[in-house]
């Protein structure tokens, strides 16, 4: 429990930070005139969706023994 | 990261309810671990996301905000480190006990209500922070949001948003210290990583990472704070814990005074990358919008639309997180002050000020002062430990002497702390000095004047013995 529970949280911290920074990557590329591959749109659910299991796993993951 | 976990909840748990009035023993002391852990979770709070903005409406430059904020929390990692945790580690008492033992139980029942006090406005804009929250959940123009210069609440649906909020973190504060701390441990992670977002986002949409380039202001703003002033507000916006001693309550259970380095962990995630990253969303507005840096735009909008809900949320809960145990150390404070009032209707008590504080954006609004402020008023009272602790047998005062001469009320401490208090705040009202400068010559002037007055009093009793 506690093994998956680690995996959940450790990808929904992934979801937080990795979309943001793939967005930020791919504006810039894109510069001015282009849009980036991934919508900014996407990026806010694909957040909410992972803070949601954040929220979920941790309790398990970070467990007061 | 489990045994990090289970060592913050011991601590807190250990520092809110045992070994008050006696030395932490050899078994209750903690590893380093937990203190790094629990810095980092209390300082990355919902009011960084007013503070960031706010050093954008002062016309902070891309120099202070980058080298002055760091420089700023490498001295408040010091103080924590060579004279808080030293003497936490040396005394291994509260800062009330200790306190006690020299000005006498009375005087401290005095500064828990100053304390007590200064507390429920802080948790108050907290609930202003977490209530901006609100309104992007509803259609646009339902709850009308304040900016940087609103002092008044902006409206009905305003104020209920934020009894709402203010009732809810003050049922929660009742259930007491642990699940709110449990609570903020969980979230302590995704919420730095939520700051970092915004900016991700934010430097994207703005096509750049050059954050020098960003974070100066443009030509013809008017520059209110300057380096110096935000070396000072960085060094001094946790006064009353550093240089004020109340962190002695968490850093006594500390093996080593090598933990006090864990407050670095706070500094440099909360109070450098977190209120840079909500520099950023401003700036974003201002130069994408055209929004005046002197009105600002709310947190929740702007978190809103930089990351979505995942972003409220954490405005939400970065305000709850700290407001709750603001909360419920304000409705101690106010028990200790009044006999025979139950925890439950002290909790209450603090709860329904810190919500009448909320309603008010003044007190959110005007952080960078109400900070500084807060700092000048409790962290004077540190500098008579400090005295206490190093200096008293040099100057030949006696140490702890409320408690050698069974006294409840020591008028030398009261005297040495309200004085340069006095001062101060007259300077700030009528000079229009910047709070953030007067902590230090405040604590300063209350060692020596605790001196001067201590000796003044021993030669009394020596004459009236005599």
């Amino acid at each position: 429990m506690k093994m998956a529970a680690t995996s959940v949280g450790l990808l929904a911290l992934a979801g937080t930070i990795v979309p943001p920074a793939v967005f930020m990557l791919q504006s810039i590329a894109a510069g001015q005139a282009g849009s980036p591959a991934l919508p900014l749109d996407t990026v806010k659910t694909i957040m909410l969706v992972s803070t949601v299991a954040w929220f979920v796993a941790a309790p398990f993951w970070m467990k007061v023994e | 990261m489990s045994d990090v976990l289970h060592d913050v909840g011991e601590l807190e748990h250990d520092a809110s309810s045992e070994y008050e009035r006696q030395r932490v023993p050899p078994k209750a002391l903690k590893g380093p671990s937990a203190f790094w852990g629990m810095y980092a979770g209390e300082h990355t709070a919902g009011t960084e996301f007013m503070i960031g903005p706010l050093f954008v409406k002062w016309g902070a430059d891309a120099f202070s905000l980058l080298v002055g904020l760091f420089l700023g929390n490498l001295l408040a990692v010091l103080t924590w480190r060579y004279l808080t945790a030293t003497i936490a580690c040396e005394q291994r008492l509260t800062l009330y006990y200790k306190l006690e033992k020299i000005a006498g139980g009375l005087l401290v029942k005095f500064y828990n209500l100053a304390n007590g006090l200064l507390f429920c406005f802080l948790a108050g804009s907290m609930i202003t922070v977490s209530a901006t929250a609100v309104g992007p959940f509803f259609p646009p123009g339902t709850i009308e949001m304040p900016t940087f210069q609103s002092t008044m609440p902006t409206g009905p649906a305003w104020i209920v948003s934020c009894i709402v909020i203010g009732v809810a973190m003050t049922l929660v504060a009742l259930k007491g210290y642990g699940v709110v701390a449990q609570v903020g441990h969980y979230a302590a992670p995704w919420m730095f990583l939520i700051f970092v977002s915004c900016a991700l986002v934010t430097l994207g949409r703005l096509g750049t990472t050059d954050l020098w380039a960003l974070l100066t202001p443009p030509e013809g703003t008017p520059q209110e704070i300057s380096f110096l002033g935000i070396v000072c507000f960085a060094w001094f916006c946790n006064a009353a814990m550093h240089i004020g001693m109340a962190d002695l309550s968490v850093l006594r259970f500390a093996k080593k005074p090598s933990a006090g380095w864990a407050s670095a962990s706070g500094m440099f995630l909360g109070h450098y990358v977190a209120w840079i990253c909500a520099a950023l969303l401003l700036i974003y507005w201002v130069r994408q919008h055209g929004v005046d840096p002197q009105v600002g735009k709310d947190p929740g909008t702007m978190v809103n639309d930089a990351v979505g809900w995942a972003g409220l949320i954490c405005v939400i809960i970065a305000g709850w997180t700290t407001a709750n145990p603001t909360i419920y150390r304000a409705g101690l404070a106010f028990q200790a002050m009044i006999p025979g009032m139950s925890r439950v209707a002290a909790t209450m008590l603090a709860g329904g000020l810190c919500i009448a504080a909320g309603i008010f954006p003044a007190f959110a609004m005007n952080l960078l002062d109400f900070v500084g402020i807060y700092g000048t008023i409790l962290a004077p009272v540190g500098a008579i430990i400090v005295v206490d602790h190093f200096l008293a047998e040099k100057v030949g005062i006696p140490r702890d002497p409320a408690e050698r001469s069974g006294s409840s009320f020591n008028m030398a401490v009261l005297i040495a702390w309200l004085l340069p208090v006095a001062v101060a705040m007259w300077l700030y009202k009528t000079q229009g000095v910047f709070a953030s400068y007067l902590p230090l010559p405040c604590s300063v002037a209350c060692g020596l004047l605790y001196i001067v007055f201590s000796r003044l009093a021993a030669r009394e009793t020596i004459a009236v013995r005599a």
